[in-house]
């Protein structure tokens, strides 16, 4: 009993091994593939990936078995003088029953831990968690944490090793949330409240995107997951519970808060105590974000007024119009947002 | 082509000799013709297709690469979906139910002569409607797949979609149409003595097919008349806002698109079927299992839809219950599998290019079917769906699996149709460049899904390690292309210069090797009776091959007929009129009847 364990832990360890060669050969870490699903840090991805090599192993199993009868049936029957003529074969009972037998007894072997990580994985969250609600919107994510009262966009800070329960819904079309260090993806529907849940274990910035076609930025709907440590999270918080910097009414950011109140931003986007608008991310601490529209561009002053210039330029289709505004307004409103820290 | 009823042009001189050729072509009901039609035109959809493919591997060779514009990109993978599902394998399938069927069973034509010409025009015109819309404002852009809510008007405004919805809708009446033709064609023209255990396999996936699509294309048929009001009077089947749930959509959907992968599937399996003991000189091995597997697959199809939806949140309980019916309906297909290795075991296997595609199908399908039990499995496919492994799933199935199956066709019956045989030499060198360009374009895709790229989007970021592999798939797609030129240059050249053939170049087995190469118009002179699944390698086939040729008096065939491509063309503009307006309908409409009454009051004598 003892030893067939071992074995069959050895032949999953080779066929693991066989998978995985061509993407350890190319020196596979998740510093190269930063959005890989093969790399969890998380006990959901954990769980998928315990699961994905029972599933490696067997299909490796039957890969070499029965691609090699194949080869072997080819070569070994190939025509060639002396080959004796074939016989009238018609079948056989015993072996038909033999391989139908055979790929459902396969076939338990991985439906049973699937069942298993089916109800693992959807279970309820564990008491404790940090609750998120995240909300999907034509390219971006918007990000709620209803016991702190905070919202922001594209970045999604969590603390390391407490539960995430995260609740999903969308403001739009559908889209999947999905960052593949955590575990798998899971779709935000119109009318619908999805929800999932998993407990970051290693520091770190992880990259994830939109995975369901949602129109014509889909592809630049990406975001980042930001692991931190329990100290530098609970700073994150408090910086984002801090009402918005107000600046200097002569300095630069002075005259580009008055753009930014004159200019119909205040319609699309909230700064708070300032501002409502809800169609585009919340500005009250866009300062202290790392990127910007859907994680697609560094928040730099540079880029922050490539933006504001023109858009649907930067990101097809963006709902945020072109404005036409002149430079020195953009250097101003650029100047402002950039204080919100 | 020994028809009698083609009007011949007065003049003389070659114009009106090709007007006259051109005119027996539209007027046709032979269902060899219309077979060469349907082969011809989903060849030259297939290339399109292809075409779209290539624009989309350039565009991905790179990293935010700006070949293309996002719109344009969308709209081309939209349509190359699209195009090798409806326009490319459905039809290619089709192609060789009308061409092989008719003969297989030892008939004279399909049971509708007129309706199956029909098909054809209807398939034809909704092709050419549904690729329009690339000069009309802008092709479909949200997926062959289609989801709500992103179809609805609010967020799809343009008239795409309506091109989308409208054209599947006119070939679902075409696919309809034959699928009917070939049900009653199959069970009630099949020659005496064939009783339904002695029908060759192709002709039973045909029939198996032909009921997938009688049941499944109603039900895309509902979900596109609900999307359709949706988008033209304001109903609201899909619109969150008036409280409507566009999982609806999904469930409809993939009520449809499971079946439609075996509607897919099944005629490469039966034409491999058929090539397979050919070549190894040795019947099928356990015919009875194979066409059970093949009945109970059909069946099975109807209960797995949502493993497609895994990432919508069914539940736990749904996503279980998918998952096993999902693994059950493996075990049949590797029972195929199973069996047809079984019938080369022991054999004489002679690797004529037929026989390559054949043997290079399995080993494709084989893979795909791998990747498939890997997303049959919900939590690993949460990871998988909906990236580029998906993609690699899906090619291996379809390219490596229905389009390698149609070649193993296409080298396998082309002296039946033509008289002459495709060139050997060039046969090998297609089958290699292909089976290994298409493992460089896809094989990459299974790791680069898995390391994290999603499917559908029309740039990524550099630094996600996506870079190397995609340009091995860019790589990959151009050699498919030069696969694909060596394989016209091969059939432009031996469709005039190959090299002639008998009847039976290949020793077949079944009844379509015992008549000449091409046929004559009639097919069989006497219809034969039916002993045995392979008659002709009983020991009395050379009687029959002599007896079904002998003429025993006069032979009626049905006369040719414009109407059916009367009918059909006022059916495509009336549904044009959708969206091109009263001008379009309102003949298109006066047309259809003309069509249809003409075709109905026509004397078929
Ligand atoms: C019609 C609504 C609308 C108006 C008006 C509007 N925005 Fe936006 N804005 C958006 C949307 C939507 C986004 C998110 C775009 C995306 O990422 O796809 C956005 C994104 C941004 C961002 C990036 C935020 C982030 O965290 O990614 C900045 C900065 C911004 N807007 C500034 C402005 C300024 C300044 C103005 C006024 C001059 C303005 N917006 C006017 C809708 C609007
Ligand atoms: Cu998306
Ligand atoms: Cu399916």
């Amino acid at each position: 009993m003892a030893a067939s364990a071992r074995g069959t832990r050895f032949l999953r360890s080779i066929s693991a091994l066989l998978v995985l060669l061509p993407l350890l050969s190319l020196g596979c870490t998740l510093r190269q593939f930063p959005q890989s699903s093969l790399h969890p840090q998380a006990d959901y991805a954990s769980q998928i990936q315990r699961l994905l090599e029972d599933l490696m192993f067997w299909v490796v199993v039957i890969f070499v078995l029965v691609e090699g009868a194949l080869v072997v049936a080819v070569v070994r029957f190939r025509n060639r003088p002396g080959l004796p003529e074939p016989k009238m074969t018609h079948g056989h009972t015993g072996l038909e029953i033999g391989w139908t037998i055979a790929p459902a007894v396969i076939l338990a072997f991985i439906a049973v831990p699937t069942v298993v990580t089916i109800f693992k994985t959807q279970s309820k969250p564990p008491a404790g968690a940090l609750e998120v609600k995240v909300v999907g919107h034509q390219w971006w994510w918007e990000f709620q944490y209803p016991g702190l009262d905070i919202t922001t966009a594209s970045e999604l800070h969590v603390p390391i090793g407490q539960p995430v329960a995260i609740s999903l819904q969308t403001a739009d079309v559908i889209h999947s949330f999905w960052f593949p260090a955590m575990g798998g993806k899971r779709d935000v529907i119109p009318t619908h409240t999805n929800a999932m849940w998993f407990t970051p274990e290693k520091i770190g910035t992880f990259p994830g995107q939109c995975a369901e076609f949602c129109g014509v930025s889909h592809a630049n709907m990406r975001m980042k997951l930001m692991v931190q440590s329990r100290e530098d999270f609970e700073a994150w918080v408090a910086a984002q519970k801090r009402p918005p910097v107000e600046p200097d009414s002569t300095s630069l950011a002075g005259k580009g808060k008055q753009v930014f109140l004159t200019a119909g931003c205040v319609a699309c986007h909230t700064i708070a105590g300032i501002s409502p608008g809800t169609i585009g991310p919340n500005l009250t601490h866009v300062g202290t974000r790392t990127s910007l529209a859907g994680a697609l561009y560094p928040n730099t002053p540079e880029e922050m007024a490539k933006w504001i210039q023109d858009p649907p330029v930067r990101k097809p289709g963006s709902i945020m119009p072109k404005l036409g505004l002149a430079p020195d307004q953009i250097a101003a409103v650029v100047a402002y947002l950039q204080s919100l820290k | 082509m020994a028809t009698t009823t083609a009007p011949v042009g007065v003049a003389t001189g070659t114009r009106t000799s090709f007007a006259a050729g051109v005119w027996s072509w539209i007027t046709t009901v032979d269902h060899k013709r219309i077979g060469v039609l349907y082969g011809v035109t989903a060849f030259l959809f297939f290339l399109i297709g292809g075409l779209e493919a290539l624009l989309i591997r350039i565009q991905l060779a790179r990293p935010e690469n700006t070949f293309v514009s996002p719109d344009f990109y969308n709209q081309l993978f939209t349509m190359h979906g699209t195009t090798m599902i409806f326009l490319a394998v459905m039809p290619l399938s089709a192609s060789f139910f009308n061409f092989i069927i008719p003969l297989q069973i030892g008939a004279r034509d399909v049971a509708f002569p007129r309706l199956n010409a029909f098909s054809y025009w209807v398939f034809l015109l909704g092709g050419i409607f549904l690729n329009l819309s690339f000069f009309l404002g802008g092709a479909p852009d949200t997926g062959w797949f289609g989801y709500s809510n992103l179809t609805s008007k609010q967020f799809s405004p343009g008239h795409g979609v309506d091109f989308w919805a409208i054209g599947l809708q006119v070939l679902g009446i075409s696919s309809l149409a034959a699928a009917f033709n070939f049900i009653v064609t199959i069970i009630n023209l099949r020659a005496p003595g064939m009783k339904l255990m002695r029908m060759p396999v192709f002709a039973w996936m045909t029939l198996v097919t032909a009921f997938l699509i009688i049941l499944a294309f109603p039900v895309i048929t509902v979900a596109l008349v609900f999307l359709l009001f949706d988008r033209f009077v304001g109903t609201n089947f899909y619109v969150p806002a008036s409280g409507a749930d566009p999982v609806l959509w999904q469930h409809l959907f993939w009520l449809f698109g499971h079946p439609e992968v075996y509607i897919l599937i099944l005629p490469a399996m039966g034409i491999v079927s058929e090539v397979l003991p050919t070549f190894s000189r040795k019947p099928l091995f356990g015919y009875p299992v194979v066409v059970y597997s093949g009945i109970f697959i059909g069946f099975m199809g109807w209960g797995v839809w949502s493993h497609h939806m895994f990432s919508v949140g069914l539940g736990p309980i749904a996503d279980s219950f998918f998952a096993l019916t999902t693994m059950l309906i493996a075990i049949p297909t590797g029972v195929k599998i199973f069996n047809w290795i079984a019938t080369m075991w022991g054999g004489r296997v002679e690797l004529k290019t037929a026989m390559l595609f054949a043997v290079g199908f399995i080993a494709m399908f084989i893979m795909g079917g791998l990747s498939g039990v890997m997303h049959a499995s919900p939590p690993a496919d949460l990871q998988q769906t909906d990236t580029y492994f998906v993609v690699a799933h899906i090619h291996y199935v379809l390219f490596g699996g229905a389009i390698m199956g149609i070649f193993a066709g296409i080298y396998y019956w082309f002296p039946k149709i033509t008289g002459r045989l495709l060139d050997e030499r060039l046969g090998q060198i297609h089958f290699w460049l292909n089976i290994i360009a298409l493992n460089v374009t896809f094989f990459p895709m299974h790791f680069v899904g898995l390391l994290g790229m999603p499917r559908r989007v029309y740039t990524y970021a550099p630094g996600l390690g996506f870079d190397t592999m995609n340009m091995i798939s860019t790589v990959g797609v151009f050699a498919i292309v030069i696969a694909t030129l060596v394989f016209i240059v091969n059939f432009l050249r031996s469709v005039r210069s190959g090299e002639t053939t008998g009847s039976d170049p290949w020793g077949g087995a079944t009844l379509e090797w015992a008549i000449p190469s091409p046929p004559p118009a009639y097919n069989f002179a006497s219809i034969p009776t039916v002993h045995s699944v392979h008659p002709l390698w009983e020991a009395d086939a050379s009687d029959l091959i002599k007896d079904v040729n002998r003429v025993r008096g006069p032979i009626h065939m049905p006369p040719s007929s414009y109407w059916p491509a009367v009918a059909a063309l006022g059916i495509a503009l009336l549904m044009s009129g959708m969206i091109f307006g009263w001008w379009f309908g309102i003949p298109g409409l006066l047309i259809m009847l003309v069509g249809l009454y003409s075709w109905a009051f026509e004397p078929c004598h």
